[in-house]
């Protein structure tokens, strides 16, 4: 293919367009987290848990932990105890292969899984406040851990589809993900420094958002912003993307809950 | 309504509905344009406003131009590092050269991450709002080529 590319180029004697896509992966040792890329300031919002926004939704969840559902079930508390014990390591993990559910599955996903089958609620649904604040009160509990992305039977395939989404060009604008956080990391893209985008940190507060939101919807803003259409929240697309991210970013601490601009 | 009011009408919805599809583009197709590693004749055989082309450059919705590239803009205070300087694209490129880079950059180099702003072909996954329409008119093809055509330096 690189062959193929550089007797194309001599071909026509000319590098056409000047930018071309590297398509290479990031080596672990060159692996950054957009904190790195941030402002001092914006550092320093999430640095101090007084000041960070996103502590709010995480307090809430820590009271919804201990809050039996309607209709009578357990609480979280009622099975998983201590969260700060039960939870530690979860969050940086997810997603994992699901026996029940037969696939992959995330963490929002697998809490809303134990309210239908365990505390016999409804679910919480996607992008809810009580569904993002319980996701980063159980991802606070493995703030500081190393992503370590969970290899089992079912989830190396949904991996590498996730691979393949990751690198797939969409659009009007016809980009992939991987154009910009593989090939132009550290560019700027108007005002804005190109991450390299590791989900180590979410839920996020987003200041763009004035408030928190999931990996879903930040990668829904990506896909809208070269014009392409998003799949639907909780869509298999986004769990087989967050497991191949997950193993792309493998190494680096999990900050939940992260402050971005 | 007189027959020949009516004929006017006629004659003006087909001059309109001409002119807005790109008729030249989508009948033809993209490839037959090129010649030579350019597009040498102006889309629809229309004229350029080099004034109107700056401004598509430095609209960010427009244009998104500037989101990728720099270029002599001094009141624009955030522009791009992913792409190429415009400065002196005049000068290194024909005006068939910038048209067709414009127009469907995939057509000289596959990889290019420029978004074929006047083409809908291999596209995926594109979005309700967008879907079937060009980023760029064939008219907005033609003030940007005029614009860029005058970056000499």
């Amino acid at each position: 293919m690189l062959r193929l590319r550089i007797i194309l180029t001599f071909l026509l004697g000319v590098v056409p367009g000047g930018a071309i896509t590297r398509a290479d992966d990031i080596a672990p040792k060159d692996r950054r987290s957009g904190f790195d890329m941030m402002s001092a300031e914006t550092q320093a919002m999430q640095k101090n848990d007084l000041a960070n926004p996103a502590m709010l939704w995480v307090r809430e969840g820590e009271a919804l932990w201990s809050t039996p559902p309607e209709g009578g079930g357990q609480a979280c508390s009622g099975c998983h105890g201590e969260a700060r014990i039960s939870m530690k390591g979860v969050a940086a993990r997810y997603p994992v292969f699901d026996a029940s559910a037969g696939t992959a599955i995330d963490l929002a996903g697998k809490i809303q899984q134990c309210q239908v089958e365990r505390q016999k609620a409804s679910p919480w649904p996607r992008e809810s406040k009580p569904l993002l604040s319980m996701s980063s009160y159980v991802g606070l509990q493995s703030r500081g851990t190393s992503i370590v992305p969970a290899h089992y039977k079912g989830t190396t395939e949904a991996a590498s589809r996730g691979k393949a989404l990751f690198n797939r060009r969409v659009g009007q604008l016809n980009l992939s993900c991987a154009n910009c956080h593989d090939d132009n990391w550290g560019q700027k893209l108007g005002s804005a420094v190109i991450p390299q985008g590791h989900p180590t940190g979410y839920p996020i507060y987003r200041l763009e958002w004035q408030g928190m939101g999931s990996l879903q919807r930040r990668m829904r803003n990506c896909m809208t912003g070269v014009r392409a259409e998003p799949y639907a929240y909780g869509a298999p697309e986004w769990i087989e993307l967050e497991l191949y991210l997950m193993q792309r970013a493998a190494g680096l601490t999990l900050e939940t809950p992260a402050v971005r601009p | 309504m007189g027959a020949k009011t009516r004929a006017f009408g006629l004659a003006a919805i087909l001059l309109l509905a001409l002119a807005s599809s790109g008729v030249m583009v989508r009948g033809q197709g993209i490839t037959e344009l090129v010649v030579a590693g350019e597009i040498p004749r102006p889309l629809n055989g229309l004229t350029g406003d080099a004034a109107r082309g700056r401004t598509i450059i430095t609209d960010r919705r427009k244009g998104l131009c500037l989101l990728c590239h720099s270029g002599p803009f001094p009141e624009e205070r955030f522009q791009g590092t992913l792409a190429p300087t415009l400065a002196g694209t005049g000068k290194r490129l024909t005006e068939g050269a910038i048209r067709l880079r414009l127009v469907d950059g995939r057509k000289l180099n596959q990889q290019t991450l420029m978004p074929p702003y006047h083409a809908t072909e291999g596209l995926s996954q594109v979005g309700q709002n967008w879907r079937d329409k060009t980023i760029f008119s064939a008219q907005d093809v033609e003030d940007v080529v005029a614009f860029l055509k005058t970056l000499q330096e």
